[in-house]
């Protein structure tokens, strides 16, 4: 077990190299200079040189950026005037924080319940009615979904709020925006799971031993199925973070993904780069922490065998 | 069964000696078929696949020719006819300027399908020769490939796209280098998954024994068996790359005025929402509908190419 | 002999896509108390079909009973409710599995999945259930059983895996246990080990096995009587001497002369049966076995024989036995049954 954490975070602490790097890379090739864009004032270019060190060689760049994010410093905005990416950060998100783990609890526990009740209805109406909201999940982009679930539930029967952040009524639509896609994967795979597991030999002991098919389901088939499932919740956590970005403009609410999509129509570098770096850096600690909770559940892997 | 009088039936000639029966000692009762025309028949089977298979060739169909025959420029703009409902003018009816959007939808989708294609074919030939090389001649070539792909698999591959999109300039081309920059990762990692399993199987041995070179044990043997998963994963790819590109060109990175594709349309009509609510539904049924139809079209080729379901429905 | 289960004519098919498949048609036999029935055949003669019957563990549907009935201790197994058949499983009939690398739960301890038969019945306390299970362990052979208890499947050899799949069977007491090819998936030391395990808690527990196996030097080490099945069918039957000894049905002589044993002369051709299984979408109206028959007469191929018997014991299932068929003294190889076990 141990030897597995380790590869794992080898693993991770490499991909986030990678994606320094890349980002380094590609903002030295971003068109036009952004110091002659006229929303720089000598206040932001003095801060901006300070911690690029534009007028440095390359490599040296490179080690001081590196330097730079390892003490935590991810630069400053050029938009809003003085203000660090750290901030924003800070303050925006906690509310993206919450919008994801909202949409991942209703994605994956719908998802699984959906998964479950559909092999254990295969061929039945409710297997259908399972199949066709996976299927809709997969073919609905969440922007599209989140669009027309504001319409709808939104504007046309004024059920619920559209825009900000201020109650629980409030979360309702942008959670389900964001986590249909999780909702309609899960169950797709918990389906498929629950029906490959049932073919196993160990289902046909666990029913010669005379227990019931409630328990047979519920600790031999369940228990069993669950463990693929697990091993995609890394990207379904950055699907859902992904989802977000569009979301939160869409539904006004002050969350890390909207500066991060204004900010890229604003042209407004330094905060795209800073906060690709914090995202990327997130998502791969995020799937780290996944693959090795996996570890921790699936005993052939906790416990390596002979 | 009335076994009593069939015992006093019996006549002795029957108890004539006739020994083995070579023919029915291994008769086999169902026709033989061959992969491909196995494959075929049970897609044919399956209507919903069919039927996918149907709606995407309209909507190519569609894309290629409906610009061309229609009296209306995607980019004719006409102050006076703004935001106009379904008409027998206007089949889709307007957008906000004017322009028709009927023209607008397929134009759109010359340009979603084109990317969506293009993208996931290159992805495919690219990730598909590194995974293949890698998982067939294995050893510390396959060891450093797999590492590099295991870390690169780890960055989100939107985050990227964004990046990319944000240095180049945005039109079809661009997003197409995005999308191959971050897509072959996948592609490899299947491909070699498979080759690698394939490589290991006692066919492959048995071609090795028979002097078979390797060339040819690629081209005859790994190939074939490949393919069916191949156009599989093609197939169910594809949505995604549809995805990225209305994605991109909703924030604003992806494809640029003049040009239009059904992102761009879903951002205007997002805009319009609230007071003209047709001018989302319209490239939003379209999206979806192509999704859903290569999403189905993917798993029934699945069900029709997995070789384990072979001889049965 | 107190007869425990009785099989009557019992027909077992399965719907599939292409048409109905027969997997057992028309098979009658007893088992009594304390004895050890051995069934062999070729892989898809029924036998593993027949087995699950007993205890209704073929998935119904697609399966589904033609005719016949099976009896337990009197009780008609075929007309069970779920609720009445899950006071049966476990307790009365137990099941070994024939492949113990997948017929355990990967994710449960081996202890719990020992314990599982009596959970629902509500029969003893956790730390009893406990007790019972470290009991088993030590029976079946597995030394250090506090510490095995707390494993999992994965981290046990494959022999030991078979030993728990026969704790398993065992710990609620059953009357009878099915062993369904037991010893196919292991090595052959391994085998010897487990086979002398059953044989020694058999004579402990008096408990009626019934052996299923393509094996014939498992049966002629483990059975006292013997059913020989062909093509969804009982072809010959009897106590395990007849068997090997007084053979009748050509099928059953096959079989014994493909067998290569240590006493085989070098040279000697081994004389495998030719050709495969009949298909069981159409099974032919006569003995499935005649066209591999080298005595198959021209009634064979269109009338299926009646059952004949030799002795009380020994039956079997073929037109050679009737009055106008030829008189043919079938090979007979083996001399002694330890030449092939």
């Amino acid at each position: 077990m141990g030897k597995y954490i380790i590869k794992r975070l080898g693993i991770s602490l490499a991909t986030i190299l990678v994606l320094v790097t890349v980002v380094f890379i590609l903002v030295r090739l971003m068109p036009g200079d952004p110091f002659s864009s006229e929303k720089m004032t000598p206040e932001i270019k003095a801060n901006l040189e300070k911690y690029y060190g534009f007028d440095k060689p390359l490599i040296e760049q490179y080690f001081t950026y590196i330097k730079n994010l390892i003490k935590g410093d991810l630069g400053y905005s050029m938009k809003y005037k003085n203000q660090s990416v750290n901030t924003i950060i800070a303050d925006s998100f906690p509310f993206s924080v919450d919008l994801g783990i909202r949409a991942l609890v209703f994605g994956i526990s719908f998802g699984l319940v959906f998964g479950i009740i559909a092999a254990l209805n295969r061929g039945k109406k409710l297997d259908f009615i399972c199949i066709v909201i996976a299927i809709i999940g997969t073919s609905v982009p969440d922007f599209i979904m989140g669009a027309l679930l504001q319409y709808f539930f939104g504007i046309h029967w004024g059920l619920l709020p559209v825009a900000q952040y201020q109650g629980f009524k409030y979360t309702i639509l942008p959670s389900i925006a964001v986590g249909f896609y999780t909702l309609a994967q899960v169950s797709r795979l918990m389906r498929a799971s629950m029906l490959e597991v049932v073919q196993q030999d160990y289902i046909k002991t666990a029913k010669s031993k005379g227990i019931s098919s409630f328990r047979v389901t519920y600790k031999h088939q369940i228990r069993n199925a669950i463990m693929p499932v697990v091993t995609v919740l890394g990207p379904t956590v950055a699907a859902v973070l992904t989802g977000t970005f569009v979301i939160e403009s869409m539904y006004a609410i002050p969350g890390m993904g909207k500066f991060y999509v204004q900010s890229v129509q604003n042209y407004d570098y330094s905060m795209v780069l800073g906060m690709t770096v914090f995202y990327g850096t997130f998502l791969v600690l995020a799937n780290m922490v996944v693959d090795i909770l996996y570890g921790f559940i699936d005993p052939r892997i906790r416990i390596a065998g002979k | 069964m009335d076994n009593n009088y069939e015992l006093k039936n019996i006549d002795k000639s029957e108890f004539r000696t006739v020994g083995k029966n070579a023919e029915k000692m291994e008769s086999i009762t169902r026709p033989n078929l061959t992969y491909w025309a196995d494959a075929w028949r049970r897609i044919k089977k399956n209507k919903v696949a069919f039927i996918s298979l149907m709606v995407i060739i309209v909507y190519i169909i569609m894309a290629i020719f409906a610009p061309m025959l229609s009296k209306y420029d995607y980019t004719a703009v006409d102050s006076s006819k703004m935001n106009q409902f379904i008409s027998s003018e206007h089949w889709f009816g307007t957008d906000e300027l004017g322009r028709d959007l009927w023209v607008r939808v397929w134009r759109g989708a010359r340009v979603s399908l084109t990317i969506g294609f293009v993208a996931t074919v290159m992805n495919t030939i690219v990730g598909g020769l590194i995974g293949g090389i890698s998982g067939y001649y294995g050893g510390a070539l396959d060891t450093f490939i797999m590492r590099v792909i295991d870390v690169m698999y780890g960055i989100p591959s939107l985050i990227v796209q964004i990046l990319v999109m944000v240095v180049l300039k945005p039109g079809v081309k661009a997003l197409i280098i995005a999308m191959c920059i971050t897509g072959w990762i996948g592609s490899a990692r299947f491909v070699r998954g498979e080759v690698y399993r394939l490589k290991e199987q006692d066919f492959v041995d048995a071609a090795k024994v028979l002097g078979v070179s390797n060339f040819t044990i690629i081209v005859k043997h790994l190939i074939p068996n490949i393919m069916g998963l191949i156009i599989t994963n093609v197939t169910m790819a594809v949505p995604g790359a549809i995805f990225s590109e209305a994605f991109l060109s909703y924030i604003g990175l992806g494809i640029a005025p003049p040009e239009c594709s059904w992102g761009v349309l879903t951002k205007t009509g997002v805009k319009m929402l609230r007071v003209y609510p047709y001018q989302l539904f319209i490239p939003a049924f379209f999206i979806c509908t192509t999704m859903l139809a290569l999403n189905l079209l993917g798993d029934g080729l699945r069900d029709a190419l997995d070789p384990k379901l072979r001889g049965t429905e | 002999m107190d007869k425990i289960l009785e099989v009557n004519n019992l027909k077992f098919s399965f719907k599939t896509y292409g048409g109905i498949v027969q997997s057992v048609r028309g098979v009658s036999f007893d088992v009594n108390k304390g004895e050890i029935v051995g069934i062999v055949g070729e892989s898809g003669c029924g036998k593993s079909v027949t087995a699950q019957c007993l205890v209704r563990l073929n998935p119904e549907p697609p399966g589904f009973f033609e005719e016949g009935s099976i009896k337990y201790k009197g009780k008609e197994i075929t007309e069970m409710s779920e609720k009445e058949l899950r006071t049966i499983r476990g307790v009365e009939i137990g099941f070994i599995f024939q492949d113990p690398m997948t017929s355990l739960n990967p994710t449960m301890k081996v202890g719990k999945q020992i314990e599982e038969i009596f959970i629902q019945r509500k029969l003893y306390n956790k730390s009893e259930l406990k007790e019972k299970a470290l009991e088993i362990l030590k029976l079946v052979g597995i030394s250090d059983g506090e510490r095995r208890y707390n494993q999992y499947p994965h981290e046990l050899s494959g022999g030991m895996k078979q030993r728990i799949m026969i704790a398993i069977a065992l710990v609620g007491q059953p009357s009878v246990v099915i062993a369904d090819e037991p010893t196919t998936s292991l090595d052959v030391t391994i085998e010897a080990q487990i086979l002398d395990l059953l044989k020694d808690l058999q004579n402990k527990t008096k408990t009626s096995i019934i052996l299923i196996t393509h094996d014939l030097g498992v049966i002629a080490k483990m059975c006292d009587r013997v059913l020989v099945m062909y093509g969804g069918k009982i072809v010959e039957s009897g106590n395990v001497d007849d068997i090997f000894y007084s053979t009748r049905h050509p099928y059953t002589s096959g079989l014994l002369g493909s067998i290569a044993s240590l006493e085989t002369k070098r040279g000697v051709e081994l004389s495998p049966i030719e050709g495969t299984p009949p298909d069981l979408f159409s099974p032919p109206p006569g003995c499935p076995f005649a066209p591999r028959c080298q005595y198959a007469m021209e009634i064979c191929y269109n009338k299926m024989p009646p059952e004949y018997e030799i002795s009380k014991e020994h039956k079997t299932v073929c037109w050679l036995e009737h009055e106008y068929a030829p008189d043919i003294k079938l090979p007979c190889k083996i001399r002694k049954k330890s030449e092939v076990s």
